[in-house]
C-alpha cells in the first residue's frame, strides 16, 4: 500500500493525516468534477505536484491547515480546501485552487492528502471506521488513474515546474536567491522563502 | 518543576500537542517567551516565539496589539530575508493566537563569543599587548558592521541592537580540526552573524532612527564588553563601507551621542 501516514510534530493522534502521490494521472477531469459537485466521497486535498517544491513545502501547508482545524478556526469549507489555500500567499480561495489545485487537462502528477479527525481514538465513530487507511487507499486506487509513487523529495523534484513556482511565490529577482551559485542551495532557500510566504499569508 | 512552570506560564495551545521532543523554554522576556521546539519533522528544530495574553489589558485591545506586533515582526523578517540580510526565516505563525515559529539558529550569541575571547586574554592591566593577534575579533566586528549596514539598507531599523540579539552561526561543519591550542579561542568569535529578535523593529529610512540604532548598540557594547570598547570603531568603519548612506547616519550619531536616545524633551 502506497498510502503514507504522516506523523507531524505538534499534531495529536486524534488527527490522522494520509498522503499519496500519483504520477501521470489520466483522469483529472473526473476527479475535478467530483470536487465541483462536492461529492462527499471525494473529500481529499488534490494538489498539482508541479507547484510543489518538496515534502517540507507540502507539509508546511498540511500543518497549518491541521492547526486551524484543531483550533476550530477554519476559514474555508473544510480542512482539505484549507490545505490548498494554505499553499497560497494570499487568502484568495479561487486563486489558490487555480494555482495549486487539480486542473483538468493540465495536471499530470497529483498529490492527495486526506485528513481524518476522530474525537477520541478510543470510541471510533461510524464515519472513522469506514475511513481506515486501507479503505482510503482502496478508494483512491479505484478512482485515481495514475502510477502510485513514493512521496519523496526526489520524486517531487521531478514533477516541479520551477518557472511556475517562482512566479507563484515571487522568487524572481530576489537578492537573497540571485547571489547563490550552488543550485542545490538555491532550491533549499527557495523552499524557505515559499514557506515564509505561506506563513505570512494575507499579511 | 516543569509542571509548576506550566501552571505559572501556560504554553501556547499549539505546544500542548505531542512532539518527538518536548519544547523547552529558552528565555522569558518582558513581552514574550521563546521556546525551542520542532517544525513538521523531528529533525527540523525551530524557535517558537509566544506573546501570551496580558491580563492587565482589555482583551480586545490585547488581541489587537499582539496580532499587530507579531505580524509586523514577521513582515520585517521576510523583507530582510528576501534582501539577503542574515535573519531567521519564518516557518509558521498564528498572529491571533500570539505565536510564530522561526528557523532555529545554531551557535552562540555574539555576546558570549566576545566574552569568551576576552576572557582568555590577559588582564588589561598586565601589559603584554600586541603580541596577540587580534584579527579574529576585528573580523567579527567587521561582520557585525556589515550585517547592520545591510539591515539599514533594506529600510529596517532593529530597535534593540545588542550583542545578545546577534548569533554566531558556525560556518559549515568541518570536523577536521587538529589542535594548535589557539583554535578553541578563535572559534569563539568565528561564524556568520545572524540578527535576531525583531520584536521592536520598524521600517524606517531616517538617519535619525538608524543613528539611534547604532547608539543603542554602542552603549550596550560599552557596558557588556568594556574591554573591547575600542573595537567599536572598526564596526562603524565596516558599516560605512557596506551602506552607501552611512556617512550622514554617522554624522547624526554624533548628535545622538550628545543628547541621548530620546529626541524629544518630553517624556
Amino acid at each position: 500500500m502506497a498510502l503514507e501516514t504522516l506523523n507531524l510534530e505538534h499534531i495529536p493522534p486524534t488527527c490522522q493525516i494520509y498522503a499519496a502521490f500519483f504520477r501521470d494521472v489520466s483522469n483529472c477531469e473526473f476527479l475535478h468534477a467530483q470536487l465541483l459537485s462536492r461529492n462527499s466521497e471525494f473529500e481529499y486535498a488534490f494538489i498539482d505536484a508541479s507547484s510543489i517544491i518538496s515534502r517540507s513545502h507540502l507539509l508546511a501547508a498540511v500543518y497549518s491547515a491541521a492547526i486551524v482545524l484543531l483550533d476550530g478556526t477554519l476559514r474555508t469549507p473544510n480542512v482539505h480546501s484549507e490545505i490548498v489555500v494554505s499553499l497560497n500567499t494570499s487568502n484568495n480561495i479561487a486563486d489558490a485552487y487555480r494555482k495549486w489545485g487539480i486542473s483538468p487537462g493540465k495536471t499530470k502528477d497529483l498529490v492527495v492528502i486526506k485528513v481524518v479527525l476522530c474525537p477520541s481514538p478510543a470510541k471510533e465513530t461510524a464515519s472513522t471506521q469506514t475511513q481506515t487507511p486501507q479503505a482510503i487507499w482502496d478508494h483512491l486506487r479505484q478512482h485515481v488513474k495514475g502510477t502510485p509513487t513514493p512521496l519523496t523529495d526526489a520524486e517531487l523534484a521531478q514533477a516541479t515546474d520551477w518557472p511556475k513556482v517562482r512566479k507563484y511565490y515571487r522568487l524572481n529577482g530576489v537578492p537573497a536567491l540571485e547571489r547563490l551559485a550552488d543550485e542545490q542551495e538555491k532550491i533549499q532557500q527557495s523552499e524557505r522563502l515559499a514557506i515564509m510566504g505561506m506563513a505570512l499569508r494575507g499579511l | 518543576m516543569a509542571a509548576a512552570d506550566d501552571a505559572q506560564f501556560p504554553p501556547p495551545k499549539v505546544l500542548t500537542y505531542p512532539a518527538s521532543t518536548p519544547p523547552t523554554l529558552i528565555t522569558q522576556g518582558a513581552e514574550g517567551r521563546l521556546y525551542k521546539t520542532t517544525h513538521l519533522t523531528r529533525d527540523r528544530p525551530c524557535a517558537l516565539k509566544y506573546r501570551p495574553p496580558k491580563p492587565y489589558r482589555h482583551p480586545v485591545l490585547d488581541a489587537r496589539l499582539t496580532k499587530a506586533r507579531l505580524s509586523s515582526e514577521a513582515k520585517v523578517l521576510e523583507r530582510c530575508w528576501r534582501e539577503g540580510v542574515p535573519v531567521p526565516a519564518v516557518y509558521a505563525m498564528d498572529p491571533a493566537a500570539g505565536w510564530m515559529m522561526m528557523e532555529w539558529i545554531e551557535g552562540i550569541p555574539v555576546r558570549v563569543g566576545i566574552n569568551e575571547w576576552l576572557g582568555k586574554r590577559p588582564e588589561e592591566g598586565a601589559e603584554i599587548p600586541q603580541v596577540e593577534d587580534e584579527t579574529p575579533i576585528v573580523e567579527l566586528m567587521k561582520r557585525i558592521g556589515a550585517a547592520i549596514g545591510a539591515l539599514h539598507k533594506t529600510g529596517v531599523v532593529h530597535g534593540d541592537l545588542t550583542t545578545s540579539n546577534m548569533m554566531l552561526r558556525p560556518r559549515g561543519v568541518d570536523p577536521v580540526s587538529g589542535g594548535t591550542g589557539n583554535e578553541g579561542k578563535t572559534r569563539s568569535v568565528e561564524g556568520d552573524v545572524v540578527l535576531i529578535d525583531f520584536g521592536l523593529a520598524t521600517q524606517s529610512m531616517s538617519d535619525e532612527d538608524r543613528a539611534v540604532d547604532l547608539y543603542v548598540l554602542e552603549r550596550a557594547f560599552a557596558s557588556t564588553h568594556p574591554r573591547a570598547e575600542r573595537l567599536f570603531g572598526t564596526l562603524l568603519e565596516s558599516y560605512k563601507s557596506t551602506f552607501k548612506k552611512a556617512s550622514s547616519v554617522l554624522i547624526k550619531l554624533e548628535d545622538v551621542r550628545m543628547r541621548g536616545r530620546k529626541r524629544s524633551m518630553l517624556g
